[in-house]
């Protein structure tokens, strides 16, 4: 005992000090995505292209973004990502990308890629740490000049610090920002890399172009967009009351303008007017000219299970930009080399208040290789496939292999922790047999195939920070496998007609194989003339052809 | 014992000795002679080729039409006195499933074409040989080759043509001949009638060909024993039965080949001698085997008009001889698959619908739940069938199960 002595308050008080976010990072990088080199420089990269996609579709522009990643020493990448985006005004630069929960979209209830305000300086922050150089950007909105800045971060105060600035007399592009950091890192091909993040990127994004170089490249990858039409800009929505919890109710009856408690209600939230923000207030026995700063202090608890109990009805889905079912067929095309596409939206829903659309593509190519056509005369021709797009291998695993699984959140594609996404137990529990696909128990179906789940959602519920899995709700849960379903119907129906053409092409090669000794056998017994006889099997072979169709 | 063996033989005796020996001929089957047959079947396999020819080049896709040959398209009549083909038909349409057998047909038809010209002929499985040679149209078993020339052979038998007459032939021989018979045949090469007298094959018998209609018969017998086993061929062979009934004994080894019943018709019908069935008293022996040798089966019942014996009785071992020779304690007990084969016969089978005593029969083994073979007799002494049990029942032949 002697070992240990017990402290007194005052004596606690000199340890207990302010943690700096540095700190903070550095015990908990896990969270944010940075877990090891591999994993850090894919979450870099993303939390950049996430921003820059969102900056070009919140200003309408198509984007065209250049990513490349260069080895500086063994475990040292320079990254850069530019983008023709609108670009940022001289004094938003610093604060967006030197300091932790800065940002536009946290408060917003918008459908947009980045949500909290951490990703891109957390890169800035890890890279500092790792190399101590901090970041340059670039950045020109179309009316200014291009401003260049280097930028490190006082990660004690939690603030940037430029410590390069100047203004470029002329810059490639008329609008846009480049991002550039050195980092420590590993860059790796397969599964989960930068590689599978692009390629999927481009799938769910197929009106963006993106230049991709990689360390072994001389020259980029470039994943050419299939549409020109950049997606509508989501509408912002207040929140539904439902989907706010007690700790935000407080806080938004604290810093609300309204006066009266009755006000509140109906300018904070979406789908509560007079009556039903009178039908709350009377439930949790309150006034409705009540202060909001005192209800926040006493009666918040009263509101918000007085919010639970009454009925309100779901959000307006407006605020959801689906990727589309043409543009995730095109974007599937345009990477998978598969046979088939089947695609599924279901109509918007909601869950603890929050709309949120569930959309599902699936690419599927037939095992074997060689295509059956079935012409018009009902005549089944053989063709060989014409394989060979880059890279293709990544998307599409062999038919002995499970389904190749690709999860996006409001276009992002999802790359880890894949076994504890809630799409995966959708999956999982879809019943693909039905579908044509074989399906261990329990486990994903086996097939030559994709299968692409999109959440569109104005806040979507990750199981952590680093956004790798999405929640298990029951609502999604429910709305994914429904979509599967459609999709699966789809693909179930196809593989069976595949099937039978093909049991028909075998069916009709007999044709081809025995006809002949028919015309044999009655030259043999008639005595006919060679000519006769291969009469007779040219129009008994027309005749067996019509005669089936399809 | 030596008693018992006076008895029967001054039987025997004073019955051959009261009645001369009557010797009774006839030559080679009708259908045999001339053209004939022979070119009825050629005929009908050009038509059938013909009539391919034509609808292919009409555009259309040839069918064959060949009758259904199971239990259930057959009818019974006594006065027919044998299995009749029922009115059902299986049509072969070509298409894509058929193609290969519609052209396997052709090219078995063809080869029957060439053996009938030719006099020649194939065993069943020299025809699945024959086909190895025609590439990826062959035949993989011998099964599938049998098949296909039952099918022509059913097209055919409506126009009284047999798988024979085409020069198919089975592998195995016929039964075994003993007895006061002469048969003639002819020397293949030379064409010169060979007698073949079946009373002087000492301990061996004349086995019959597996083609029959060109034979001629000579006898002087009264009456045909055909027995089921080899066995008890053997013991009244060995004894000469034959000679002390003045009889003809054919071994039918099991259920008779068609070759042997086609035998057994010819000298019935021709040589006018009743017919005793001699089997083991069990549903097998009456119900497969005497049925087939009497009335023909489904199977075959496009052949049935003339491989079979109509006018043959069932002689024995019938449930009665098991108590009336106090055989009892030599039986079996029915196994499951013997009570299900003559349930089914009282059941399905219009021959044994059309008797009653046969139905009688019927139930009364399977009420007295036993089999017995023929050797049963053994029990009583070796030769106790022939002193016995043979002059007992052969004098009240009129008894017979039909």
């Amino acid at each position: 005992m002697a070992a240990t002595k017990h402290l007194t308050a005052e004596q606690m008080a000199k340890n207990q000090k302010e943690i700096s976010v540095s700190e903070f990072f550095a015990k908990n990088r896990h969270l944010l995505g940075f877990d090891n080199k591999q994993k850090a420089l894919l979450t870099t990269i993303k939390e950049a292209v996430d921003n820059s996609l969102d900056a070009c579709e919140e200003a309408g522009i198509a984007p065209d973004l250049l990513i490349e990643i260069h080895q500086v020493e063994e475990d040292r990448f320079r990254v850069v990502i530019e983008d023709n985006g609108p670009g940022i005004v001289k004094e938003q630069i610093q604060n967006i990308f030197g300091k932790l929960l800065y940002g536009s979209k946290f408060h917003s209830r918008r459908q947009s890629r980045g949500q909290q305000g951490i990703g891109i300086s957390a890169a800035l922050l890890y890279a500092q740490m790792t190399t101590g150089k901090g970041a340059k950007i670039i950045s020109k909105t179309k009316r200014g000049k291009p401003q260049s800045l280097t930028l490190q971060m006082d990660s004690a105060r939690n603030k940037p610090m430029i410590t390069k600035e100047a203004v470029l007399k002329e810059w490639h592009l008329k609008h846009g920002t480049r991002f550039e950091v050195e980092l420590e890192a590993t860059y790796k091909r397969g599964l989960r890399s930068v590689d599978d993040y692009i390629k999927q990127t481009a799938v769910s994004n197929p009106h963006a172009t993106l230049r991709y170089l990689t360390p072994d490249d001389e020259e980029p990858r470039i994943y050419e967009r299939a549409v020109k039409v950049v997606p509508d800009r989501p509408a912002e929505i207040k929140p539904h009351p439902y989907g706010v919890e007690l700790g935000e109710l407080i806080r938004m009856l604290r810093e609300t303008n309204s006066r009266w408690l009755v006000g509140f209600l109906q300018e904070e939230f979406c789908r509560v007017g007079r009556k039903k923000a009178l039908e709350i207030i009377k439930e949790a026995g309150l006034g409705e000219k009540s202060y909001p700063t005192r209800i926040a202090r006493e009666e918040a608890d009263a509101l918000y299970r007085s919010i639970q109990k009454t009925k309100i009805s779901a959000p307006p889905t407006t605020c959801l930009s689906p990727i589309g079912e043409k543009r995730i067929t095109e974007g599937l095309m345009k990477e998978t080399d598969a046979d088939f596409y089947a695609v599924a939206t279901r109509p918007p829903s909601v869950y603890r208040g929050n709309p949120f659309q569930i959309e599902v593509g699936i690419a599927w190519a037939k095992p074997g290789g060689d295509q059956l056509e079935v012409d018009k005369r009902g005549r089944i021709k053989k063709t060989k496939k014409r394989r060979g797009t880059v890279d293709t291998e990544n998307l599409l695993g062999n038919a002995d292999e499970p389904v190749r699984l690709l999860r996006f959140a409001n276009r992002v594609p999802l790359l880890s922790q894949q076994s504890g996404c809630g799409f995966t137990r959708a999956v999982t529990q879809t019943s693909w047999k039905s579908y044509g696909l074989q399906q261990p128990k329990g486990s994903m179906p086996l097939g030559s195939a994709v299968i692409l789940v999109h959440m569109a959602s104005v806040w979507v519920p990750f199981t952590s920070e680093a956004k790798e899995a999405i929640a298990p709700y029951d609502e999604i849960l429910k709305e994914v496998k429904r979509a599967l379903q459609d999709a699966g119907r789809k693909l179930g129906a196809h593989i069976r007609k595949d099937k039978r053409v093909a049991n028909e092409f075998e069916k009709r090669s007999y044709i081809e194989k025995y006809l002949p000794h028919v015309g044999i056998g009655l030259q043999e017994i008639l005595g006919i003339t060679d000519e006769a006889r291969e009469e007779i099997v040219e129009t008994l072979g027309d005749s067996l052809e019509t005669a089936r169709n399809i | 014992m030596a008693a018992k063996k006076k008895i029967t033989k001054k039987t025997v005796k004073k019955k051959s000795v009261s009645k001369k020996p009557r010797t009774r001929k006839v030559g080679e089957d009708e259908s045999n002679k001339g053209k004939g047959l022979k070119q009825v079947a050629l005929d009908s396999i050009v038509a059938v080729a013909k009539m391919v020819q034509k609808t292919a080049t009409g555009g259309g896709l040839p069918e064959m039409v060949m009758p259904q040959r199971n239990l259930s398209n057959v009818t019974y009549d006594k006065k027919t006195g044998y299995f009749e083909l029922g009115d059902n038909y299986k049509t072969r349409k070509l298409d894509v499933n058929s193609v290969k057998t519609f052209a396997q047909t052709l090219r078995l038809m063809s080869l029957a074409q060439d053996m009938v010209g030719d006099a020649d002929f194939a065993t069943k499985r020299e025809a699945y040989y024959v086909s190895k040679n025609w590439g990826e149209a062959k035949f993989n078993e011998q099964r599938e080759s049998d098949s296909v020339l039952d099918d022509i052979e059913g097209m055919f038998s409506l126009k009284g043509v047999t798988r024979e007459t085409l020069r198919f032939v089975p592998e195995e021989h016929g039964g075994s001949v003993v007895g006061a018979l002469t048969v003639i045949d002819k020397d293949p090469e030379t064409g010169d009638p060979i007698r073949s007298d079946c009373a002087a094959m000492g301990s061996g018998a004349y086995t019959v060909p597996s083609s029959v209609d060109h034979l001629g018969f000579e006898t002087t017998a009264e009456f045909i024993i055909a027995i089921e086993t080899g066995g008890m061929f053997q013991r009244l062979n060995h004894h000469r039965y034959w000679r002390t009934a003045n009889c003809i004994l054919v071994e039918m080894g099991g259920v008779p080949t068609r070759a042997t019943r086609r035998f057994v018709r010819r000298l019935s019908e021709g040589l006018k001698l009743p017919v005793y069935a001699f089997v083991d008293c069990d549903p097998y022996g009456m119900c497969n085997i005497y049925r087939t040798l009497k009335v023909g089966s489904g199977a075959s019942a496009h052949i049935n008009a003339k491989f079979c014996v109509p006018n043959a009785s069932y002689m024995g071992v019938t449930p009665q001889d098991i108590l009336d020779f106090g055989l009892e304690d030599a039986t079996h007990p029915l196994l499951p698959v013997d009570i299900k084969r003559a349930k089914d016969a009282l059941k399905n089978d219009p021959f044994f619908q059309a008797y009653p005593a046969w139905k009688k029969t019927l139930k009364q083994m399977l009420k007295m739940g036993v089999r017995a073979e023929q050797q049963a007799f053994a029990k009583w002494g070796l030769n106790f069938v022939i002193e016995e049990y043979l002059p007992v029942k052969i004098k009240n032949a009129k008894k017979f199960l039909p």
